[in-house]
């Protein structure tokens, strides 16, 4: 655990990720409304940078960084294994639909 | 409590009475928080695969956001990481045991979000004006020959997984500003979220889908009133930072709403 001397000490910090945050969604709009990218590709880019910016979130302004590592990793792990099972039953399916062509 | 001490003494960890350490080295409400948000995050990624689903297999999908909208989105963004940054400040002056500057930033917190709440109304007020219908909802006049009145007819999934995923998120939002507001006021709120609730219900047009929305604030009152009369404390450093740790996930979900949402359908002219 932390305590508030430790966080008044870094406050500077959190200034940074919020300025980060900033930039980041700004190239997002400047990339999505130039339309730098072909769509799936397009995709690929908004959505690392998603992650990025949510990974700053989580880290920072919701202090998992400074978790202990059990509940930083028990929190990572069951959120993501269950987005990738998600992931394998929504879209090889959605894929299909186009495959066979059904309106 | 009794019964906690008994069966640690009995299996002879530690000294006679002693607590064993939390497994998480978190108090319990935190982790409390934590499990919840695992929750609701799996919540909101159904509904943004179930988004992303609709999408792959229709085409082609609606673009409908000009750059007054995209600009909009850019703003409640900003609004948004702006709130987490003044949310963050709040938990240090809570942690400090600064009172009123804990209040002062829970407040500007409130603000963002309230700003936020009000674009995204007026946003979604003018898709709707604009023909981006969903049925059984109240529209206006407009909405019948409106620019995507026929994305409404040939792509229905548009409107429902847009308002659906929307809605819940600006759900979250409202929930998490009364939230705060219970926190830096407790019941100095009460009578603000009524006024809120009068006056939003007393102005906002009846052909306005917000007319019969901010029916949440008077549950919110309703829920808040019940929390605050049959429970009420000081809300400390620890209780501050778990309502920060709800706000910032509501912050962190629109992360992936924004792009995904309103920057993979730009209209572009």
């Amino acid at each position: 655990m932390h305590n508030a001397a430790t966080h008044d000490d870094s406050k500077g910090q959190y200034f940074w990720v919020w300025g980060a945050l900033l930039v980041l969604t700004a190239i997002e709009v400047v990339l999505a409304y130039n339309q730098v990218f072909e769509a799936v590709r397009m995709l690929e880019v908004l959505l690392i940078l998603s992650v990025i910016k949510s990974a700053l979130i989580i880290g920072y302004f919701m202090h998992l960084k400074f978790e202990t590592a059990l509940m930083r990793w028990m929190i990572t792990f069951s959120v993501v294994a269950c987005f990738i099972i998600m992931y394998f039953f929504f879209f090889p399916d959605a894929g299909r639909i186009i495959k066979l062509g059904v309106k | 409590m009794a019964d906690a001490t008994l069966q640690h003494d009995a299996v002879g960890h530690g000294l006679p009475g002693e607590y064993e350490a939390p497994l998480f080295g978190a108090y319990s409400k935190k982790v409390g928080m934590w499990l919840f948000l695992a929750s609701d995050s799996l919540t909101f990624g159904a509904l943004l695969f179930a988004f992303s689903y609709n999408r792959i297999y229709t085409n082609p999908w609606p673009t409908p956001f000009h750059v007054a909208s995209i600009t909009n989105a850019t703003i409640m963004t900003a609004c948004l990481l702006s709130s987490s940054l003044t949310m963050v400040l709040g938990v240090f002056a809570a942690q400090r045991g600064d009172r009123a500057w804990m209040r002062n930033w829970l407040l500007a917190t409130m603000v963002f979000g309230t700003a936020f709440i009000v674009l995204h109304g007026m946003e979604w007020t003018k898709l709707i004006g604009e023909g981006l219908t969903l049925p059984g909802f109240p529209k206006p006049a407009s909405a019948a020959t409106g620019e995507l009145a026929d994305v409404s007819k040939a792509v229905p999934q548009f409107a429902a997984t847009f308002f659906g995923l929307t809605a819940m998120h600006m759900l979250h939002v409202t929930i998490g500003v009364i939230y705060l507001g219970v926190v830096a006021l407790r019941k100095l709120f009460l009578p603000i979220l009524g006024a809120l609730w009068l006056a939003g219900w007393l102005l906002i047009p009846s052909d306005n889908v917000f007319h019969y929305g901010i029916h949440a604030l008077l549950i919110g009152l309703i829920v808040s009133a019940i929390i605050l009369f049959l429970k009420p404390k000081v809300y400390d450093a620890h209780d501050v930072e778990v309502s920060g740790l709800y706000w910032h996930f509501v912050d962190l979900v629109w992360m992936f709403i924004f792009p995904l949402v309103y920057l993979m359908s730009t209209k572009i002219s």
